[in-house]
């Protein structure tokens, strides 16, 4: 009896944290499923999932940053800087190990120049961000003046392309790197102590919590699920290309926001991060599906994102 | 009183004020003649600055009138009260401090042409100003390239800048030297030759003797009596300002204070700060609890963020256990056994939007998980539970988000962190601060406990009667400097009040 009830509980504080945007996209996968009957079948969810892949492993970094009350928007730049580290390693004859560990080493550095500039240097993280944007974005243009580099490596390029167990590789990055973020953000110290910061730098500061640290760390988990989404785009394109990732920071902030991460730091889940980008997704392929033109995706994209962000707030400001 | 003829400008009658159930002013009374000065003395809490915030429009009074020019005054905003004839210069700086020190003065009132703004008669009226005050700052400058007492006297340059019936100077002379504050007495003398009456806030008695015409007294909310300077003394003044009766607020000791023959655990010698605090020097022992008194900007906040690794010292040593360590971080500080229950809970203590779980194992996390880092929730879930029991924490649950507490949940919960790591120091900064009465004596009985316990408490605080019924004994702090360690027959309210002010008989 006892259990129930305490089942009951759970139940109900998880509809109360997520029931809003789940009910969300539910609501648009009811709605492109009467548009058009092809919607909703497994074949076309794995599809969505595969096309979501590389946005929603850049949204979990981000949101590590966003609940830290920083913001990374050099994301897009470090996804096309992967592909190309890639590419170059292959060119120099490197195999595919020594190449994939390169490719996210070189992540984790890029986030660590973010990291040491907002903590150490004390700038904020979006001017920070904003500048390693176009510096990185620089740099992936510097072996081949700007021309795209070929991959053809085969394990590489079947990542993209093959499925394990019946299911896309991409498919089992995504979920491994959910539940590996989603662990070390919910069960762990580290995890606890990025919601402290988020929530009140002073106090966790008083606390003995080595905040300047935290925020470097966290700077190279974002550099380095960039990367990790690098990795997936170039095996997709077979390729690296120059203008790869661009703008995919602000589609990464709305799948963190849209999931219930406050910008203003200390609030946020992995969860909620995995179905708002799982919203994006849905939005992009329906809209695919329906042929309607790009510009209007752009329009109700943005629109959808005002409103689920508005009913956030509000049910926030009722709450208090 | 003085009542020489001539009508008072202001007129205060019977006001009083409730936040909530709390009553910060009860039946008020104040008479203010034009052309003298007449100074509020009352301690930290006593009801002045809640006084001034009501002449300034910021707060409406509960009940009672005030009558300016003999007509009702009862300002909705500050905008009214300036309307009105009266001009309020805070302690706390209000300027925007990149802006030319001209922009600032003349602010809302740049003299210009269909909206755009004259920049020459702008600088032109700002330096005549200037030049009337014998201010020594050029009105070209940027606000945010003077010094800190500079930028008080051009807060006061703006506060005079229009012209004003009654002017309220709050503690002008808190972040002034010597010889900018003589300049602040010349103004202040000018202002008087006009026939302005001045309402003056300050802590400083010698000052106060020297500039006042009329003073009076306010303690715990309430109108005590107000003197011609030239019929009272420094010393009655004090009696006045902290006479109350210290009764049953207060638990007793039930286990003796440590022998002062036993070994300190920890030891201050001789600490500075470039220009916070000079040479502070202390020792407290296991179980004892040393106060620390002063006025605010007395630097004892900023010697206990030293201690604890917040602030850089610039000479001086700490050993602890008789060992001298270095404490550059509070990592360092959390280690050695040292807690600290900040001033400012909210700000510094408290993640106001998490739960009382996860704010009170903040501190001792890691002893509340294991291998890479993976939390073990239940321990952590007891270990809370523990704490709210031990502190009779009024929650809801261990769930409930600590910013929906009251004032005292709040604080018990900041001490709660701190106990979960077993300190061996604990520094206790305004621990009684906006907390109601009932909580205040359930924190006293807590200190009293740590300290039986053998933990060694730095209590700060601005409350005189909390300082002496509390410690056993007190470190006096003045202007960045112990002037005394009050114990034994010297823990009296106006011996340490007398210390605090600078000013010893």
């Amino acid at each position: 009896m006892s259990e129930t009830t305490a089942a009951n509980a759970a139940f109900i504080r998880v509809f109360k944290q997520y029931g809003g945007i789940f009910l969300s996209l539910v609501a648009l996968c009811v709605i492109f499923s009467f548009m058009n009957g092809r919607f909703m079948s497994v074949a076309n969810f794995l599809n969505v999932l595969q096309q979501v892949a590389v946005i929603a492993i850049a949204a979990f970094g981000m949101t590590w940053v966003i609940l830290l009350g920083e913001i990374d928007l050099s994301i897009g730049s470090i996804i096309a800087v992967a592909g190309m580290v890639a590419a170059q390693c292959f060119a120099v004859g490197l195999g595919f190990a020594p190449t994939f560990v390169i490719t996210l080493l070189s992540g984790a550095m890029l986030g660590l120049a973010n990291g040491v500039l907002t903590a150490k240097f004390r700038l904020p993280s979006f001017i920070v961000t904003v500048a390693t944007m176009g510096i990185y974005r620089g740099l992936v243009s510097l072996p081949t003046n700007g021309a795209p580099a070929m991959i053809t490596e085969p394990t590489w390029t079947a990542i993209g392309t093959q499925s394990f167990i019946g299911v896309p590789i991409v498919i089992w990055f995504v979920a491994v790197l959910f539940l590996f973020n989603h662990i070390l953000l919910s069960k762990t110290r580290f995890g606890r102590r990025a919601y402290l910061t988020g929530g009140n730098r002073e106090a966790a500061l008083y606390s003995g919590i080595k905040v300047d640290r935290l925020k470097i760390a966290i700077f190279m988990i974002s550099g380095v699920m960039a990367a990790i989404s690098g990795v997936l785009l170039s095996s997709r394109l077979f390729s690296a290309q120059t203008n790869a990732g661009m703008s995919y920071e602000l589609d990464a902030i709305a799948a963190a926001v849209l999931g219930g991460t406050s910008l203003a730091g200390g609030v946020g889940t992995m969860i909620g991060t995995m179905i708002g980008a799982l919203i994006i997704g849905v939005l992009n392929n329906g809209m695919n599906m329906m042929s309607v033109p790009y510009f209007y995706q752009l329009i109700v994209k943005g629109a959808v994102i005002l409103v689920a962000v508005w009913l956030d707030v509000r049910s926030k400001q009722a709450k208090q | 009183m003085d009542t020489s003829g001539n009508a008072a400008i202001l007129e205060i009658k019977d006001v009083t004020k409730y936040f909530g159930t709390v009553a910060a002013l009860k039946s008020m009374q104040l008479s203010v003649m034009p052309g003298r000065v007449h100074t509020i003395l009352g301690e930290n809490g006593a009801g002045k600055s809640t006084l001034m915030k009501i002449l300034a429009g910021v707060y409406q009074p509960t009940s009672g009138s005030i009558l300016m020019d003999g007509k009702p005054y009862a300002p909705a905003n500050p905008q009214d009260a300036a309307r009105a004839g009266l001009t309020i210069v805070f302690q706390e700086l209000s300027l925007c401090n990149n802006m030319t020190v001209a922009e600032n003065i003349l602010a809302t009132r740049e003299p210009s042409t269909i909206g755009f703004i004259n920049d020459k008669a702008l600088t032109r009226k700002a330096a005549s100003i200037v030049a009337d005050l014998k201010l020594p700052v050029a009105v070209t400058e940027k606000v945010g390239d003077l010094s800190i007492a500079q930028r008080q006297l051009v807060e006061i340059a703006k506060g005079l800048s229009v012209d004003a019936k009654v002017v309220i100077l709050d503690e002008p002379t808190s972040s002034l030297s010597d010889n900018e504050a003589e300049i602040l007495f010349e103004i202040i003398s000018q202002l008087k030759a006009r026939g302005v009456a001045v309402i003056y806030i300050s802590h400083r008695m010698e000052e106060i003797m020297r500039l006042s015409d009329d003073i009076t007294v306010v303690r715990d909310g309430s109108y005590i009596t107000t003197r011609d300077k030239n019929e009272t003394t420094i010393d009655e003044l004090i009696a006045l300002m902290v006479g109350r009766d210290m009764d049953a607020i207060y638990p007793a000791r039930d286990v003796p204070a440590p022998a002062m023959s036993a070994k300190p655990v920890l030891g201050v010698d001789g600490l500075s700060r470039d220009g916070e605090f000079e040479n502070i020097t202390f020792d407290v022992r296991p179980g004892e609890i040393l106060g620390f008194f002063g006025l605010i900007g007395s630097g004892r906040s900023e010697v206990m963020n030293a201690l604890f690794g917040m602030k850089r010292t610039s000479s001086g040593s700490i050993s602890i256990d008789g060992k001298q360590v270095t404490i550059s971080s509070p990592v360092d500080a959390i280690d050695r056994g040292i807690g600290f229950v900040t001033e400012n809970r909210k700000e510094e203590g408290l993640v106001l939007s998490h739960n009382v779980e996860a704010n009170i194992s903040m501190v001792a996390l890691k002893d509340y998980s294991g291998a890479f880092g993976f939390l073990k929730r239940r321990r952590e879930r007891l270990a809370a539970e523990a704490e709210v029991k031990r502190l009779a924490i009024k929650t809801g649950s261990l769930q409930t988000i600590v910013g929906s507490l009251s004032g005292g949940n709040q604080q018990k919960i900041v001490l709660a962190k701190w106990l979960l790591t077993r300190p061996k120091i604990l520094i206790l900064d305004e621990p009684t601060r906006g907390v109601d009465v009932g909580a205040k004596f359930e924190i006293y009985k807590i200190i009293r406990q740590l300290a039986a316990e053998g933990t060694a408490i730095l209590l700060v605080s601005s409350e005189l009667p909390e300082i002496i019924s509390m410690s056993d004994r007190v470190v006096v702090m003045s202007e960045g400097r112990a002037t005394a360690t009050a114990s034994g027959d010297q823990m009296k309210p106006e011996k340490i009040m007398s210390f605090a002010t600078g000013f010893v008989s």
